[in-house]
């Protein structure tokens, strides 16, 4: 029976070394100092740009929040998802409810790692994975922004997920799996700058992708079938394909896309519509060559069919 | 005999609309209301010349369009079953449903009093249109593939 004993002793230490390396791997990493070294002073009317483009107002604003009252970011509405539903918080300037305390590194730390300043992982449903692709400096830009905004007191509700769901540290784990400052569609030298300049507004703040590419299993895109379209995570219904594969945006030319962005209007002239409507919303703040650099990025990328299953027509 | 006449012609009349889809009625006000917007979108684009005349007449095409919007006869209950993209939130909360419709009107027949001299009047007003479609089809439709 020495060989049983042997291979308990064996599994006990392999368990016990998975879990001291779970342990270790799963921790929440901050950002290096020479990232850190990158942010700069800041500038709020650059960081204006950044709100609109990372769409901070439609998660944060109280829901069913209007013109000036959508820059009141209390947090509050409720999503309802698969794992549970998230809440997103308060990121007003309160300094005890909301972010009112937080450092420009803090702010760096919680969009670029998911990681908040007590140390602890944020959920991905804020999409830092999404983030993590943006310029330190445009991080600091945003931090000037948010210091122009009002404090509002009033803590959001909390989170209420499922099982597993609720132990955050598995979510270090997830970041192993899905976080990277790399951009996911590579580009040859000599690319059109407006193309570059909407892989970087599309793929970092916008974080168009966290909803229109489809999940894996374990909640992280599919790269390979980047903005393929996808079942709504949230919701019901369908959230389109807006690459130029079947079923997605192939009829619709650069001019239509900036002006969907603007004004809210398909080419047929439909409206935006769903969650949508507050992104188009945002979009209809930045500058012209913004959407158009959006647009000329949505016309560039490799094409896929559509990413979700295709609509039963007579069963609802 | 001529009562009877009356009654059946009545009825003739009455029966399609009685049996009428909701689903495609709606559909096709929709459809003619994108045509409106789309004409009009077309002249803030540019891509037409501004008449005023011609834009008032749109309007005017656009007020009618949407005063025959019935939520009662084009919704009623039930009508979320089928090939359908209107959300189950309208049977919810028709009241709501209904307000947004109204706000709709009402900025329609703003525009038609505005009457818009140029370009930029014109722009304000499908500016605000727009912006009520948003708002009704952000929690009332729901896409499908």
């Amino acid at each position: 029976m020495v060989w049983l004993k042997k291979l308990v002793g064996a599994v006990v230490i392999l368990g016990g070394v998975g879990a001291v390396a779970g342990w270790v791997l799963s921790a929440p990493a901050r950002l290096d100092s020479e990232t850190l070294a990158k942010l700069g002073p800041g500038d709020a009317a650059t960081g204006k740009r950044i709100f609109y483009a990372g769409g901070c107002t439609s998660c944060h604003a109280k829901p069913g929040s209007q013109g000036e009252a959508r820059l009141q970011l209390a947090g509050g509405l409720e999503l309802k998802t698969p794992f549970g539903t998230f809440v997103p918080p308060n990121i007003s300037q309160d300094p005890k409810d909301g972010i009112g305390a937080w450092s420009v590194e803090d702010l760096a730390n919680a969009m670029l790692k998911g990681v908040s300043p007590s140390g602890r992982h944020f959920y991905p449903a804020f999409p830092y994975a999404s983030y993590a692709r943006m310029n330190p400096a445009d991080i600091a830009n945003l931090y000037a922004f948010l210091k122009t905004l009002p404090a509002v007191a009033g803590k959001a509700p909390a989170n209420s997920l499922n099982f597993p769901f609720n132990i955050r540290r598995g979510i270090g784990l997830w970041k192993l799996l899905y976080l990277s400052d790399q951009p996911v569609v590579a580009f040859p030298e000599g690319t059109p700058d407006p193309v570059m300049a909407g892989r970087y507004l599309v793929e970092g703040p916008g974080h168009c992708g966290e909803c229109h590419t489809p999940r894996d299993f374990a909640g992280g895109a599919k790269k390979n079938d980047w903005l393929a379209g996808a079942v709504a995570a949230e919701g019901r219904g369908i959230v389109p394909n807006i690459t130029s594969g079947e079923g997605g945006l192939g009829d619709w030319s650069e001019d239509d896309i900036a002006n969907y962005l603007e004004t809210g209007f398909t080419p047929d002239f439909d409206s935006v519509g769903g969650a949508m409507v507050d992104v188009q919303r945002n979009m209809a703040e930045l500058a012209p060559e913004d959407r158009a650099a959006i647009a000329a990025y949505l016309k560039a990328i490799p094409p896929h069919p559509n990413g979700y299953p295709a609509r039963k027509k007579t069963a609802n | 005999m001529r009562k009877l006449v009356i009654a059946i012609s009545m009825l003739a009349v009455a029966i399609p609309a009685a049996f009428a889809d909701p689903i495609l009625d709606r559909q096709a006000l929709m459809k003619e209301r994108g045509k409106i917007v789309g004409g009009l979108s077309r002249v803030v684009k540019g891509e037409e010349s501004f008449d005023a005349a011609a834009v008032l007449t749109q309007l005017h095409a656009l007020q009618a369009n949407a005063e025959k919007f019935d939520a009662d006869a084009l919704f009623p209950a039930g009508s979320d079953k089928g090939d359908t993209t209107a959300a189950p939130k309208i049977w919810e909360d028709m009241a709501g449903f209904k307000a947004a419709e109204d706000k709709y009107l009402a900025n329609v027949k703003a525009a038609v009093a505005a009457s818009p001299a140029d370009v930029d009047a014109l722009k304000t007003q499908v500016g605000a249109i727009g912006s009520d479609c948003g708002t009704c089809h952000q929690g009332y439709r729901i896409k499908k593939g």
